[in-house]
């Protein structure tokens, strides 16, 4: 294997990805890169690629064809090093039922690899992080849906990945809860590479530092919340206008 | 690297036994397993009036045809449903070491439920002769049958999200594997197909070992048919190839 001597310092190099499903083409030779500590807001209709592209960016899903390089590795031939250094919240947030949150925590911490002295503090950061003090004890089963989404995004950070992908966090929240699970995400980001996808536009301007929109799975669109609202007149005008 | 490999297995294994006992699923099976069981036990002894437990072992395999399936039928369709199969494949861990461990989860459960089915020969032997051999050969074939219907099992559970398919489908699979080989399948089967069906059959090699004959031939065929069928299922794991 070459060793990637890269002098950019993008996180996540996404070159001509392309997606078939059959003869579905779903993504059509997508490329784009994302800095490091940048947050990337991912919109676009529904159907239009956003999850499948981040399928693929977290190896669950095999590319067509094209490439996708973590940190300067290849995502095909260094899978496992990749998935290590990326945290993923799928869009039906993937929790076992039957267990209870601390459980399932301390399941994702012991199979991310965090040492044994490593996991207790770690737990009690994440739960504080992501405010699960109230339900540490309860069965996930029980747990409302923005509760569910804050475990979904405790598994996600567990590992300190450098990357986030999160596949529509904020849907089907209430508005306080879309503000908290913003701030969380603004918190966490500081420090981090992230990519989020969603519907709601304001979230967009509010958290992102550069947006992309896609539309039958090309890029129609891209720039800072300001370069979009200033070119269209608003975000929403600029979301219209390029995926009609 | 190697301790690693194993370690990530064992944390995943543990999580796998575990979800056994915190879902109704594990006093369902042990307890249908130990009813039925001592039951089709103990009403032929009376009757026999004899201390050995070969009607028992013949009627194990069609027990566990049933058991097995319903143990595995959820290990991947559950995972798929509820889309925690999108966590557990974004882990930085290899699609064997995930098979590996769903598949010793469900052997070791169906362990601890052999083992308190022990009562049965214990008292056989407190209220008669027990002839010891054909016994331990007796437990030790139903491991390795067990074993090998929850691979076949949980290959099938791999290939879709419907755990109902695959508890049906599951079954039929199993039922083929075990049937192939019985006697009166043999005797409708051309004559050179016969040995060759007598071999693949899981259902011939399990009564060798349940007579006492722990010939390394039916140990081997066992390891082998559990192999592929977690080959098979590392496979469709690795294509994402499920419906």
């Amino acid at each position: 294997m070459n060793p990637v001597v890269h002098t950019y310092n993008s996180m996540i190099e996404i070159k001509n990805l392309t997606k078939k499903f059959g003869q579905n083409l779903v993504l059509d030779n997508l490329s784009f890169s994302v800095a490091k500590g940048e947050i990337l807001g991912f919109l676009g209709p529904n159907g239009a690629g956003k999850t499948t592209t981040m399928k693929i960016i977290t190896s669950f899903w095999p590319a067509t064809s094209g490439s996708i390089l973590i940190d300067g590795l290849d995502t095909a031939a260094n899978s496992l090093a990749a998935k290590g250094q990326i945290g993923y919240l799928p869009e039906t947030v993937p929790l076992y039922e039957d267990m209870k949150v601390s459980e399932y925590l301390r399941f994702v911490a012991e199979i991310r690899g965090l040492t044994k002295d490593k996991i207790k503090p770690r737990l009690k950061e994440v739960r504080t992080i992501c405010g699960l003090v109230k339900v540490w004890h309860r069965p996930i089963d029980e747990l409302s849906k923005g509760f569910r989404q804050r475990v979904g995004l405790a598994q996600a950070i567990m590992h300190q990945p450098n990357i986030l992908i999160l596949d529509e966090p904020t849907t089907g929240l209430d508005p306080n809860q879309i503000v908290e699970i913003r701030d969380l995400i603004k918190t966490i980001g500081r420090e981090k590479t992230v990519i989020f996808s969603t519907h709601i536009l304001s979230e967009v301007s509010a958290t992102c530092d550069r947006v992309i929109i896609i539309n039958n799975g090309r890029i129609v669109g891209q720039g800072t919340p300001g370069e979009l609202e200033k070119n269209y007149g608003s975000l929403e005008q600029a979301f219209r206008e390029l995926t009609k | 690297m190697k301790k690693e490999y194993s370690k990530i297995i064992y944390i995943l294994f543990k999580k796998e036994l575990m979800s056994y006992f915190n879902s109704p699923i594990a006093y369902v099976f042990i307890g249908v397993f130990l009813v039925v069981g001592n039951w089709l036990f103990f009403n032929s002894f009376f009757i026999i009036g004899q201390a050995s437990m070969r009607g028992y072992f013949s009627l194990l395999p069609w027990m566990f045809l049933f058991l097995a399936p319903a143990l595995t039928m959820r290990l991947w369709a559950e995972e798929k449903k509820s889309g925690t199969i999108e966590f557990l494949l974004t882990l930085p861990l290899t699609d064997w070491q995930v098979v590996l461990a769903k598949f010793l989860g469900a052997l070791v459960f169906l362990f601890f439920s052999l083992l308190l089915s022990l009562t049965i020969p214990f008292s056989a032997a407190w209220l008669g002769n027990l002839d010891l051999g054909p016994v331990i050969g007796g437990y030790l074939g139903a491991l390795f049958l067990g074993g090998s219907y929850l691979a076949l099992g949980l290959f099938i559970s791999s290939l879709t999200k419907n755990q109902i398919i695959a508890f049906i489908l599951g079954l039929a699979a199993c039922f083929i594997a075990f049937i192939v080989g019985a006697d009166f399948v043999l005797a409708g089967a051309p004559a050179a197909l016969a040995p060759v069906m007598r071999f693949l059959g899981l259902g011939s090699h399990f009564n060798n070992i349940a007579k006492g004959i722990i010939d390394t031939k039916d140990v081997i065929y066992y390891l082998s048919f559990m192999f592929l069928f977690l080959w098979l299922n590392v496979r469709v794991m690795e294509k994402r190839s499920w419906k």
